[in-house]
């Protein structure tokens, strides 16, 4: 490949391609960072360091429960590696897998909430109510309300989310006791009334554990015009009545005891449902039906207007990658239990509430009266007692805010023995557990309605095909293994997605995932059963300081989008602590991610934008003249580096300079610092703050569309207004570590290429994608190159050409590769009628070339219909991607043949055919009539519609 | 194909389309901004009697890519809304200077509507 590239080695390749003044030597790049080691060693060393962790029973609850994830699931999904390497599914027809996986998480939320339109998930529940703050605030048709009323019994950690969002836009929190509120109608009418209100926010079941009836108070937001959310327990939701149906316009909450462990706070996947006339201004993905360019039914991601890739600063929200794999987990737990199981294990949970209550109360331990879910509180003054006796009997509970009160939160995995446990471990002495036990029995044989007076799900629900058929594992596992055959992930072949760093995820480094000493743990166990925990976080927090040249790190934010978010807030917080509040004009290339404006705008900054200039680069006169214009105000500009045109701008130095000196800060997006671990640091060319996205640059997989984890590091001034930190900023994701869970994925990956082994993995990232520039640039025009012609990680191909000479769009060459059996390349961004490839160290020679034959047989396709030999609109390109049914139909009327619309690449094609699973989409008649739910059975029955 | 550029339709640099209707105007977008956006999905009008300020947001049109702000070619209040449009937006394709109408609008100052450009000027401006 060197050779081909007239390079004598990697080195000469880093020394051409990055510029000199920031490429440093490699004793510098490594200091901090381990030397390399084989994966059996790092096991061994991160096995020690789980060991110092410790499983206990976690009855803490707080949005975090013991749940059974399903052995199938475990195995055919979450450590699958056909699931977890795809990508997010914007190329619908190689994602129906998927999708349909989705659209039953987006039922099953719908369903559970009584509300039409779910969302294909969000980051963490905290989060998701911050994103139902903003929504309810946009729909709300009281001019400029600023006023948002906040149950005092939302879980501590969304009230701390939602402070550090609300702030910066303007919004005053303000804490009710909504349950009193409820039975007060005049108090709430009062409540309601103040026209700075636009929204509500309750928590069913609440903090302490209690159920009450929303539904008076729901009835009085609505009439009132103010836009209430309920935070729900999914599983308690399966025994109540639906909040939609209550009145509530938005419902949100977490899918973790879904079957997806606790993982010491993430990932999981939250939740978010709306009434129709929200749909679009819902946050975040959407699955919608639409039909293919054969007349059959098809999924997509539906209503993309909504989001920050098209909307940008207007966006609804700045989310990008969610939490795609951990709702198709929960989706796969409700397919698996049908409704019925579900209500099965939601009934025992309350019904062992109810007895361990009895139980409790049989030696003076009575617990707070009232209906509930899963959760007893206790306020008592022996509680500190109570808590360690439990604790010497292997239980976590949940201590109070004072000394005198905790909690029990009971889940799938209690039995009565395990109440048999408690009670003797909580009771006095032995005699009186012995009467405990008698008393929680008694109750457990003759349990009255533990919910009596609660508005209960009356009628049948969750009735689609899907949560019905396969209730059987044999039929389970094969519904899966058939979802997934229809997806294109990394098994199959590279996924050159541009900005996207689809390199491999090895299983080295995912399968410390699903060790219990990792999964297991809840998010607020006591520090010492964390201990493990925070020696990961620390050693991983102290390389990625060392690799991005920073002097701190803060994992919590739990996907780029969030990290963008977190370290605008840092600076704001610096400024504001200089007494320099006013400064919020946040410059931002128009080449610029759309995450960056969207982000800028929810932590309260001005966007202006900054042009490019011909070769690619941030214009620099441009900057200096807004950077100049707005010196006052300047609180930072975003800037990606290498930039996201793929190269490395020689001017950057010159850039940090220019903002420093008009006392901005420079946030540099770290989306493709895969071009730069090992080479060059960000911290120490000028910026003051970066994100990382671990799950590109650092081999956590893409999932399918998430998990995320997006670190930001600091310059030394910001390190103490970081998150968690006593001056920092206000909590961004529910949990501290964010997703502790995946963070072992990174270390492996650090632990085993150790310094040498990154440079040496971005230099060959660097030298295959100018493989590729070189090897296509005579069949498309690299757009932007750097200095002496070289890319950095990924190169823009220029097909605007083709559209001027055979009539193609962007999407016919996208559509086509899929018939050669590759997932396209980034397409229309950030360039329109373009395509980025980014091809990563993980591509052998043998699959570059496969590739690059690919696109050069594409290109004479192309070349064929500006010649006139093929039909402008009947040609293989327009008409791609070709299913099985289509190329085997008695039928075939094209102009082309079926080995060339099936087989492009040869014969060699037929042993290793992906196939389609639906031809072309239609995204508009998706869009026009939105269907984001399964069908019913009787809508099953009906013919469907001819598209447009 | 060919845009055309009625020469009865005055055009807003933001290409929204007005053309008088006796003592009305009603206001449309031009077929190359219909063009650029690509198949549009969904059309945001205001309610009948809302007040149009010249050069102001009055709703948003999208496509499946793309999403633009409407902008008031002249300020009024508006008489009537294209129901049509609301129902059905690809009528906006099939026909922008008739049955792809927007709003019906009372017009305030007659000076706005003198001001936009003709159909020569828009259409070698969007064409050049
Ligand atoms: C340049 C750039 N910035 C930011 C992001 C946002 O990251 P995330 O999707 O993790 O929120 C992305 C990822 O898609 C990106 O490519």
């Amino acid at each position: 490949m060197l050779a081909e590239l007239g390079l004598a080695s990697l080195e000469a390749l880093a020394a051409s391609v990055v510029p000199a003044d920031i490429l440093l030597p490699q004793e510098i790049a490594d200091e901090g960072l381990p030397a390399p080691c084989g994966e059996a060693e790092a096991l061994a060393e991160l096995e020690a360091i789980a060991a110092r962790n410790q499983v206990r029973r976690s009855l803490i609850g707080l949005g975090y429960h013991g749940t059974a994830t399903p052995a199938l699931i475990q195995r055919h999904v979450l450590e699958n590696p056909a699931w977890y390497t795809a990508y997010t599914p914007y190329q619908a027809e190689i994602s129906q897998g998927r999708l349909e996986a989705l659209l039953n998480f987006q039922t099953l939320i719908s369903e559970l909430t009584g509300l039409p339109i779910a969302n294909a998930s969000l980051l963490d529940e905290a989060t998701a109510a911050a994103e139902a703050m903003a929504l309810s605030r946009a729909v709300c048709k009281r001019p400029a309300a600023s006023r948002y009323l906040v149950d005092e019994q939302v879980l501590p950690q969304t009230l701390a989310v939602l402070q550090t969002r609300a702030e910066p836009v303007g919004i005053s929190l303000e804490l009710v006791d909504a349950s009193a509120l409820a039975a007060d109608p005049a108090a709430a009418a009062a409540e309601l009334a103040v026209p700075d209100v636009f929204g509500l926010l309750l928590q069913l079941p609440a903090t302490s554990g209690l159920l009450w009836d929303p539904a008076p108070l729901l009835a009085q937001a609505r009439a009132a015009g103010v836009i209430a959310t309920v935070a729900i327990d999914p599983l308690a939701q399966v025994l109540l009545a639906p909040v939609g149906e209550l009145g509530a316009s938005i419902a949100i909450g977490s899918a973790q005891r879904l079957g997806v462990p606790m993982m010491a706070g993430g990932p999981h996947a939250a939740f978010f449902a709306t009434e129709e006339a929200y749909k679009r201004q819902i946050p975040g993905r959407l699955v919608g039906q639409s039909l293919d360019a054969e007349g059959r039914p098809a999924l997509r991601l539906a209503l993309q207007t909504r989001e920050q890739h098209i909307r940008r600063d207007k966006a609804t929200s700045n989310i990008c990658t969610a939490q795609v794999l951990l709702a198709v987990m929960a989706s796969f737990y409700a397919v698996h239990h049908g409704p019925e199981g579900l209500a099965a294990i939601a009934r025992r949970i309350v019904t062992l509430r109810a007895a361990l209550a009895a139980g409790l109360a049989q030696v003076g331990l009575a617990p707070e009266a009232g209906a509930g879910f899963d959760t007893l509180r206790l306020v008592t003054p022996r509680a500190p007692e109570l808590l360690q006796r439990a604790a010497a009997a292997g239980f976590n509970l949940r201590p109070g805010s004072g000394n005198g009160e905790l909690a029990i939160s009971l889940d799938e995995l209690s039995t009565p023995a395990e109440l048999e446990a408690l009670l003797n471990a909580l009771a006095p002495d032995g005699a009186s557990a012995a009467a405990a036990c008698a008393a929680c029995s008694a109750a457990l044989d003759h349990a009255e309605n533990p919910l009596a007076g609660l508005p209960l799900r009356q009628r049948p629900w969750l009735q689609q095909r899907v949560f019905h058929q396969y209730r059987s594992e044999t039929e389970l596992l094969r519904y899966i293994q058939r979802l997934v055959s229809k997806d294109l992930s990394l098994v199959h072949g590279m996924i050159p997605l541009g900005s996207c760093t689809m390199k491999l995820n090895a299983a080295a480094e995912l399968a410390p995932v699903s060790w219990p000493a990792f999964a297991q743990l809840h998010p607020f166990a006591p520090a010492e059963q964390l201990a493990g925990y925070a020696q990961l976080s620390q050693q991983l927090e102290a390389w990625l300081a060392a690799i991005t040249g920073f002097a701190a790190v803060s994992l919590q934010p739990n996907a780029g989008s969030q990290g963008e978010y977190a370290g605008l807030l840092v600076i704001r917080a610096w400024h504001n602590s200089r007494g320099q509040g006013h400064r919020d004009v946040c410059l931002i290339p128009t080449s610029a991610h759309g995450t960056n404006p969207a982000s800028a705008v929810m932590a309260g900054l001005r966007v202006v934008p900054v042009a490019c200039d011909e070769a690619g680069n941030v214009d620099l006169a441009d900057l200096e003249a807004k950077a100049s214009e707005h010196a006052d105000q300047l609180a930072a500009l975003m800037v990606t580096y290498p930039s996201t045109h793929g190269v490395f701008e020689p001017q950057i130095r010159r850039i940090c300079a220019l903002v420093h000196e008009r006392g901005g800060q420079v946030y540099l997006d770290g989306a493709n610092l895969n071009a730069q671990v090992g080479l060059c640091k960000p911290g120490l060319y000028g910026a003051d703050v970066c994100h990382l996205n671990l799950h590109k640059t650092f081999c956590i997989p893409h999932g399918g569309g998430g998990p995320g984890v997006g670190p930001i590091a600091v310059a030394a001034h910001l390190a103490p207004l970081l998150p968690g930190r006593d001056l920092g900023i206000g909590p961004v994701s529910a949990a501290p570590w964010g997703s502790a869970g995946i963070l072992p994925i990174s270390w492996m990956y650090i632990r085993m290429m150790g310094g040498r082994g990154l440079r040496t993995a971005s230099c060959v990232a660097l030298l295959a994608a100018n493989l590729v520039a070189r090897r296509l640039e005579p069949h498309y025009p690299v757009l932007f190159k750097g200095e002496g012609g070289w890319v950095a990680h990924e190169c823009i191909l220029d097909l605007r050409p083709l559209q001027r000479s055979a009539g193609l769009v962007v999407d016919d060459l996208a559509k086509r590769l899929m018939d050669y059996g590759f997932h396209a390349p980034t397409v229309s961004w950030p360039v329109a009628g373009t395509v980025m490839v980014e091809p990563t160290e993980s591509e052998s020679l043998a699959e570059l070339d496969r590739f690059c034959s690919a696109m050069t047989a594409i290109r004479a396709e192309a070349e064929a219909i500006a010649e006139g030999h093929s039909d402008p609109a009947n040609n293989p390109l327009k008409r791609a991607p070709h299913t099985l049914a289509a190329v085997s139909a008695d039928v075939w009327d094209r102009p082309y043949s079926r080995s060339q619309a099936a087989f492009p690449a040869g014969s060699d094609q037929q042993a290793s055919k992906f196939w389609p699973a639906v031809a072309r989409i239609d995204n508009a008649y998706g869009d026009r009539n939105l269907v984001c739910t399964c069908p019913t059975v009787e809508e099953l029955a009906q013919p469907l519609p001819l598209a447009s | 194909m060919a845009l055309s550029f009625p020469a009865d339709c005055r055009y807003a640099d933001s290409h929204e389309t007005a053309r008088r209707d006796g003592e009305l105007v009603r206001i449309g977008l031009s077929a190359f901004a219909i063009e650029q956006l690509g198949d549009i999905v969904f059309v945001e009008l205001p309610e009948i009697g809302a007040a149009l300020k010249a050069g102001s947001s009055f709703g948003s049109v999208e496509s499946v890519k793309a999403v633009e702000d409407l902008l008031a070619p002249v300020g009024g209040v508006v008489e009537a809304r294209n129901e049509a449009v609301l129902a059905s937006p690809e009528e906006l394709q099939n026909d922008p200077y008739g049955e792809g109408w927007l709003l019906l609008v009372r017009p305030g100052d007659p000076a706005e509507f003198d001001a936009l450009m003709d159909a020569a000027t828009y259409g070698g401006k969007v064409q050049a």
